[in-house]
């Protein structure tokens, strides 16, 4: 795998400490109930979101999951806006309307995470429509975990991107489990590159936690999508070191399970070694980015805290134009 | 959009489905991020011609016929509205929204209010009960009026058909646009293209001295005949069409509840919890000492729609069942 320059490697490594670190920070101030309605936590995931977002240009449209926080870190969002968005407070990248399970902002190309498990495909695909009627040349990423591979409605989805050739890039942030239920214990075929590839597509199972590796292989498909050459389908295979929320006591998997992964495959782990093979950095210079992504962090946790809650009079605000009753 | 519009053909006394391609034409030349999706929509046209003749004329890339995967027509239709388009999804009837309801009411209503974006969108559908049996006669319009997001057209006339379309394509929101079967083969005026059709605003279509028939759709026609026949009786009967049901004209409902004070509220949907109930209980919490008596409710059966004729017929109001719903305002 060719690692690119020292600044944008380095970028990599620290946005995705600041993904784990914004992760096991959140998850304990929801413990202590300062997140309201709770969390999904990404801990495991950063390379899928970094090597995703790293690959695309700022303009290009994502749409997610529930479990989004690491995918909005890594489209350039403050640590500030999302902590804040957590804490539901008036300066949340949704304005306290959304909390964990609702970021995103439309007019910066985050089209929103989702209650709902495979609805942030379908949106996206709307995009890479839009995309295409106006003639940009931009691509559109779904996001989508495996337990959303078995609602009908993504593959309608990826059938209608495949026939019009959208600019549409699927990425199953595989986490291998579907809140606690194993993949390939509901996954029919098993083979998620092979599905996908049935309904004619490009389609990769790849490595999910080689955040460059993920990076090469969306890069390649923005390329073909920009070529007008359609949609591809990328799973990349991760692991979800907390539970599905937060709290959660699984007897679904076991402590021995969790511990391989972490100590094997860690994705920051596993970068971090390449970037000091690399000569980009010795252990000095990763012990200061680490202490500037802890400042960071702290620095987020502090301004939503202080951040004022949303005026409640709102409620009523921004739930439809009001111009549809002006006569013109 | 490569396809240079040419001039829409003029049509005499349009029928309702040819009023909404007339204003669906206008609005394609005025605005290129307008575009159709939905099934067969290109050779045929709709399943009621409601856009014959638009692919020829705009090309295909504004007239795209979709498969048949109303969840992703519908996802389609969202996500390039947060784009930046203005799509019109037709989903041919209303009762194949069920297959894309997270799309409709989860995902499209919600947006705007957690993601500051717009979702200029129009879902358009044929709607009410004729034949067909159960799976093609759901009223559904009490669902989509009560979900904070959506806004409801129900045009009755072609010209109201071309004003709504007009303003729906020219505003930022999701609306569902229903057209009832019943009313395909209806003709009428329509107005040039500076006509629009505000939302909540309703309109009187028969003018009458003694009770009012609030309603909206195909309802109005059977209104009417009722009218006709009462007037024979000596009983002067206004009509009212809401024209749409969110927003609806809460102004106009009052003025006549106060005017009257003997209301009657009909539509075809099944009378439990329909748009009639909400119009019974708001106008009698906020008008009741103008009521002279209690406000008549007739509406559709709370049962599926058969497809025997006379069992279909049986589960919606009739000519008889307004006249009675009249004559019950009329005896306090």
């Amino acid at each position: 795998m060719t690692i690119p320059d020292k600044k944008t490697s380095l970028a990599l490594l620290r946005q995705m400490m600041v993904i784990r670190d914004f992760e096991e920070t959140a998850d304990k101030l929801s413990l202590r109930g300062k997140v309201s309605g709770g969390m999904h936590n990404s801990s495991g995931q950063e390379a899928v979101a970094v090597g995703v977002l790293s690959a695309l240009a700022p303009l290009d449209v994502i749409a997610t999951t529930h479990r989004s926080h690491h995918h909005t870190l890594a489209k350039g969002f403050t640590s500030r806006e999302i902590m804040a968005e957590l804490f539901t407070r008036s300066t949340g990248i949704s304005g306290g309307r959304g909390a964990s399970m609702h970021l995103g902002d439309v007019t910066k190309g985050h089209f929103g995470g989702n209650g709902i498990v495979g609805a942030g495909v379908g949106i996206a695909m709307g995009a890479a429509l839009g995309i295409q009627q106006k003639g940009d040349k931009k691509v559109s990423v779904g996001f989508i975990g495996d337990g959303g591979m078995n609602t009908g409605r993504t593959w309608e989805a990826v059938n209608m991107a495949v026939i019009w050739k959208l600019p549409l890039i699927v990425v199953v942030d595989n986490n291998q489990y579907a809140v606690e239920t194993f993949v390939g214990r509901v996954t029919g075929g098993g083979d998620l590159a092979k599905r996908a590839e049935g309904f004619g597509m490009k389609a990769f199972n790849i490595d999910g936690m080689d955040v460059l590796e993920v990076r090469k292989y969306v890069s390649e498909a923005r390329e073909r999508a920009l070529n007008g050459e359609g949609p591809s389908f990328i799973n990349a295979l991760t692991y979800r070191y907390y539970g599905h929320n937060v709290g959660e006591k699984g007897q679904y998997r076991t402590q021995e399970e969790i511990d391989t992964w972490k100590s094997t495959k860690d994705p920051i782990d596993h970068f971090t070694a390449v970037v000091i093979e690399n000569g980009y950095a010795d252990q000095a210079v990763i012990d200061e980015m680490r202490a500037s992504v802890r400042a960071e962090i702290e620095d987020a946790v502090a301004f939503a805290d202080a951040s004022p809650e949303p005026d409640i009079s709102t409620i009523y605000d921004d739930i439809d134009s009001g111009k549809l009753g002006v006569q013109l | 959009m490569t396809t240079a519009p040419t001039t829409a053909p003029k049509v005499q006394n349009p029928n309702y489905s040819e009023a909404f391609q007339s204003g669906v034409r206008e609005e394609m030349k005025r605005n290129p991020g307008i575009f159709i999706l939905g099934t067969d929509l290109i050779e045929r046209g709709g399943h009621f011609a409601q856009v014959k003749g638009i692919a020829q004329e705009f090309g295909h890339e504004r007239v795209k016929d979709s498969p048949i995967s109303e969840a992703a027509m519908v996802a389609a239709g969202v996500g390039a509205a947060m784009y930046g388009c203005h799509p019109i999804v037709d989903l041919n009837f209303i009762d194949f929204a069920f297959g894309a309801m997270d799309e409709i009411l989860n995902q499209a209503a919600k947006i705007r209010f957690m993601f500051n974006g717009k979702v200029p969108l129009v879902i358009r559908a044929t709607s009410g009960v004729a034949l067909g049996g159960a799976h093609h006669c759901n009223s559904l319009e009490a669902l989509f009026a009560s979900t904070p997001g959506l806004s409801v057209a129900v045009p009755s006339t072609p010209m109201d058909v071309k004003g709504l379309i007009k303003t729906a394509l020219r505003a930022e929101d999701p609306v569902i646009f229903l057209m009832h079967k019943k009313l395909s083969g209806i003709r009428g005026e329509i107005a040039d293209e500076n006509y629009f059709v505000p939302f909540g605003k309703a309109k009187s279509i028969r003018s009458g001295t003694d009770a009012v028939i609030i309603s909206y759709g195909y309802s109005l026609v059977t209104a009417q005949k009722a009218a006709q026949a009462l007037e024979a009786e000596g009983v002067s009967v206004e009509i009212i069409d809401l024209r749409t049901l969110y927003p609806l004209d809460e102004q106009a409902i009052n003025d006549a509840v106060k005017k009257f004070g003997r209301v009657v509220v009909l539509d075809e949907a099944p009378v439990f919890g329909s748009i009639t109930a909400e119009i019974a209980a708001t106008a009698t919490e906020r008008n009741f000492s103008s009521l002279k008596g209690p406000i008549v409710r007739v509406g559709g059966a709370r049962a599926p729609i058969s497809a025997n004729p006379a069992m279909a017929d049986a589960a919606i109001p009739t000519v008889a069942s307004i006249i009675k719903a009249v004559k019950q305002v009329m005896a306090y």
